[in-house]
C-alpha cells in the first residue's frame, strides 16, 4: 500500500500495539482482557506491518514460522494444565504461587501461563492466515 | 500416582488419551517444515495415545467408570471427562487404527503433502476424536466435533487438486449445517433444563413434561448427529467428498469420523433421552434400514473405486444405528462390535483402494483389470477385508450381524432383520463384482503393461496388519464379544456413569480454594 501517512506511522503503531497487546494479556483473568483478545491485538500489529512492509519483512520480524509459534503456544497451554498433576489436583486446576517477598504479585500462576499459550496460538494462527492471504493476491 | 488407587491418579487416566495427541499436534506444528521430525513425533504420540487408552480401558474394566472434572470445578458446573467401557473401548480401537493408517502414510504420502501440515492436522483430529469419545459434557462434545471438523477441513484439501476443492466445499458446507443444527439443539436443551452435563441432563430431561418441545429437540439431535454419521437421507455428502483427499486421509475419515457421529447418537439417546424423544426413536429404525440398503445399492452401482468404498461405509452406519433403534442389550452388543469391526475395515478398505488406484493407475473399476497377477498381496488383503465387510463367516464382520439379527428377531423387528440380510447380500455382490473386475479379469492383450507396483514395507504391512486383525477377530471373537457385552450392559444401566460423573469432583472447601486456602494456612 502506498500511503505516506501510514508508512510514517507504522513503526510507532506496531510498537505501541504490541506493547498494548501484552498489557491486555497480563491484565486478563480478573479484569477484561486475556490471551485471546491480547493475541488478536498483537496479530493486528503484524497485520499493519505486513500491509506496509510486505510478507518477507513480516516473516523476518517474526523470526520463527507463524505456525511454529502457534504450536509452541498450544504446547505451553496444554502443559499449564498438567502442572496441577504435581499438586494432586484435577487437570487444568489453576496453581498459584505467592512469593513471600512480593505477596501482591498476582501473575505467578499456571493460569497466566495458559493465557500466554493462547496469546501465542492466536498471534501465530492469525499471522499465518494474513501471510497466506497476502501471498495469494 | 498412576496406580489408580487415589482419585487424582485414576482421574488423570481419562485425560491422557485426549491430551497426548493435543500436545503432539502442538509439537508437530512447532516443528513446521521438518517432516522427518513431525513423522517421528506422530508415530510416538499415536503409540502413546494407544497405550494410554489401553491403560484407561483396563482401569475402567476393573474399577468402573473413571471421571474427572476439569479444573476441579464441581459437577454439574465444571466440564467433566468420563470413560465408561463403551467410550474407552472405542478410544483404544480408534487410536490403534490411526497408528496403522499414519504408519501407512509414511510410505504412501509424498513430501509435498506432508509439508502442508499433514501430521499436526492428523494429531489434532485424533485429539478431537478421543475428546468426543470421552467427554461427558454435551457442549464439550460439540467443541470436540469442531476440533475434528477444523482439522478435517485442513486434511481434505491437502494436495489442492480441483476435485478436492469441490469435495471439500460440499463436505465443509454440509458439516457446518449439521454442526449449527447440533448447536441449536444443545441450546434448546440448555434452555429447557439449565444444564449441559450429560449425566445431569439425564435426570433433568426425565423430569420435563414429555411434550412436543422435547420431541423437537430429540429430532434435532437425530438430524444433526445423523448428518455427521451419514444417515439417510443426509448421507450424500460422504460419497461426494471422501474419494477426493489422499487415500490415508480418507481412510482415517471413514474409520473414525462417521463413528464419532454414531457414538454421539448412542450417547445422547441412551444417557440424555433414555425414555424420551419417542418420535426420533420411531424414525430411527426406518432411517437406519434405508441407510444400510441404499448404501449397499450405491456401492453396487458405483464405478469409482473410492466412491464404492464410501458407499459401503454409509451402509455400515445404517447397521450400527439399527442396533440403537432396537435398543436391547443384545442389539447394543451387536452395534458396539460392529462399530469396532467397521473402524478396522473402513480404514483397511480405503488404504487398499488407494493402493489399487496407484497400482492400476486408474480409479474407475471398469478401467482396472488383471491386478491379481501384478499385486497378489494386495488382492488377498482386499478379498479378506471385503468379505469381512460383507459379513462372510468366519471373518469379523459376520459376528456382529449375527447378534444384530438375533436381537432383531427377539425384539420382533422384521424390518431390521430384512435390512441387515439384504444389505449384507448386496454388499457381498458389490465386493464380488469389484474383486472380479479389478483382480480376476485378465488385462486386455493390447494394453501396455505398466511396471509391477512397488509398495514399501510400511505400506504393505499396515494393510496386512488391519486385514489380519479383522481375520483374527473373526476366528477368536471372544474378547471383543466380552468387551462389547460389558459396554452394552453399562449403556443400558447408565446409573454408574451418572454417579461417577456427578460424584467425581469433590465440593470445593476452603482448604481446596487456591486463594482462600493460602490465607487460611498462613
Amino acid at each position: 500500500m502506498n500511503s505516506l501517512i501510514l508508512k510514517t506511522a507504522t513503526p510507532f503503531l506496531v510498537g505501541l500495539t504490541v506493547l498494548f497487546s501484552i498489557y491486555v494479556l497480563l491484565r486478563g483473568h480478573n479484569v477484561p482482557g486475556g490471551g485471546f483478545i491480547g493475541g488478536l491485538i498483537g496479530a493486528s500489529a503484524f497485520a499493519t506491518y505486513t500491509i506496509n512492509e510486505g510478507v518477507a519483512a513480516t516473516r523476518r520480524a517474526m523470526v520463527f514460522h507463524p505456525v511454529s509459534i502457534a504450536g509452541v503456544g498450544l504446547f505451553i497451554a496444554g502443559l499449564s494444565g498438567v502442572a496441577s498433576l504435581l499438586f494432586g489436583d484435577a487437570f487444568m486446576t489453576g496453581q498459584w504461587w505467592f512469593p513471600s517477598f512480593a505477596p501482591d504479585l498476582k501473575y505467578l500462576s499456571t493460569v497466566v501461563l495458559f493465557d500466554i499459550g493462547v496469546y501465542l496460538v492466536v498471534v501465530g494462527a492469525i499471522v499465518a492466515i494474513i501471510i497466506g492471504l497476502e501471498e495469494s493476491t | 500416582m498412576f496406580d489408580g488407587s487415589g482419585f487424582e491418579g485414576a482421574g488423570w487416566l481419562v485425560v491422557w488419551p485426549v491430551l497426548i495427541p493435543l500436545l503432539g499436534a502442538a509439537l508437530a506444528a512447532a516443528a513446521w517444515g521438518r517432516e522427518r521430525t513431525q513423522a517421528t513425533i506422530s508415530i510416538v504420540v499415536l503409540g502413546a495415545q494407544f497405550i494410554s487408552a489401553a491403560v484407561l480401558f483396563d482401569h475402567v474394566w476393573s474399577h468402573g467408570v473413571v471421571a474427572m472434572s476439569m479444573g476441579g470445578w464441581p459437577a454439574p458446573f465444571g466440564i467433566a471427562l468420563a470413560a465408561d467401557p463403551f467410550g474407552a473401548f472405542l478410544t483404544v480401537v480408534g487410536s490403534l487404527v490411526a497408528l496403522a493408517v499414519v504408519a501407512h502414510s509414511l510410505g504412501a504420502t509424498d513430501a509435498e503433502h506432508r509439508r502442508a501440515g499433514f501430521f499436526p492436522l492428523i494429531l489434532a483430529l485424533m485429539a478431537g476424536v478421543a475428546g468426543a469419545f470421552l467427554t461427558s459434557d454435551i457442549f464439550n462434545l460439540y467443541v470436540w466435533f469442531e476440533v475434528t471438523l477444523i482439522s478435517s477441513f485442513g486434511l481434505i484439501v491437502l494436495g489442492g487438486r480441483r476435485e478436492q476443492i469441490d469435495g471439500a466445499v460440499k463436505y465443509a458446507f454440509l458439516n457446518l449445517i449439521a454442526t449449527t443444527l447440533l448447536l441449536i439443539a444443545i441450546g434448546l436443551l440448555y434452555g429447557l433444563t439449565g444444564t449441559l452435563n450429560m449425566a445431569d441432563l439425564s435426570g433433568a430431561v426425565a423430569a420435563l413434561p414429555q411434550d412436543s418441545t422435547l420431541e423437537t429437540v430429540g429430532l434435532l439431535f437425530l438430524v444433526s448427529l445423523g448428518m455427521k454419521a451419514a444417515l439417510f437421507p443426509l448421507y450424500f455428502w460422504l460419497p461426494a467428498a471422501y474419494h477426493t483427499p489422499l487415500p490415508t486421509v480418507s481412510a482415517i475419515f471413514a474409520a473414525l469420523l462417521t463413528k464419532v457421529g454414531v457414538y454421539a447418537l448412542i450417547r445422547v439417546f441412551m444417557v440424555v433421552f433414555p425414555d424420551s424423544a419417542h418420535l426420533a426413536r420411531e424414525a430411527m429404525i426406518w432411517v437406519a434400514v434405508a441407510t444400510m440398503v441404499l448404501g449397499a445399492l450405491g456401492a453396487l452401482a458405483e464405478s469409482d473405486i473410492r466412491r464404492f468404498v464410501s458407499f459401503t461405509v454409509v451402509s455400515g452406519v445404517g447397521v450400527m444405528v439399527g442396533g440403537l433403534a432396537i435398543g436391547t442389550e443384545a442389539a447394543f452388543l451387536g452395534t458396539i462390535f460392529y462399530i469396532v469391526h467397521s473402524i478396522i475395515v473402513s480404514a483397511a478398505l480405503f488404504i487398499a483402494a488407494g493402493m489399487i488406484a496407484s497400482a492400476g493407475n486408474a480409479t474407475r473399476i471398469e478401467d482396472l483389470a488383471g491386478l491379481y497377477k501384478r499385486a497378489p498381496y494386495l488382492s488377498v488383503a482386499f478379498l479378506i477385508v471385503g468379505l469381512s465387510l460383507a459379513g462372510v463367516p468366519p471373518l469379523a464382520g459376520f459376528w456382529p450381524k449375527v447378534y444384530l439379527v438375533q436381537a432383531g428377531l427377539e425384539a420382533g423387528s422384521t424390518i431390521l432383520v430384512v435390512g441387515i440380510l439384504l444389505s449384507g447380500f448386496l454388499t457381498l455382490l458389490a465386493v464380488g463384482r469389484a474383486f472380479a473386475l479389478i483382480f480376476w479379469r485378465a488385462a486386455p492383450e493390447d494394453a501396455p503393461t505398466p511396471p509391477a507396483p512397488e509398495f514399501g514395507n510400511l505400506v504393505k504391512g499396515s494393510l496386512g496388519a488391519l486385514a489380519a486383525l479383522t481375520f483374527l477377530i473373526g476366528l477368536y471373537s471372544a474378547p471383543v464379544v466380552k468387551a462389547s457385552t460389558r459396554a452394552a450392559a453399562d449403556l443400558l444401566a447408565p446409573d454408574a456413569y451418572i454417579e461417577a460423573v456427578l460424584g467425581a469432583p469433590r465440593a470445593v472447601t476452603a482448604s481446596d480454594d487456591p486463594v482462600l486456602g493460602k490465607e487460611v494456612t498462613e
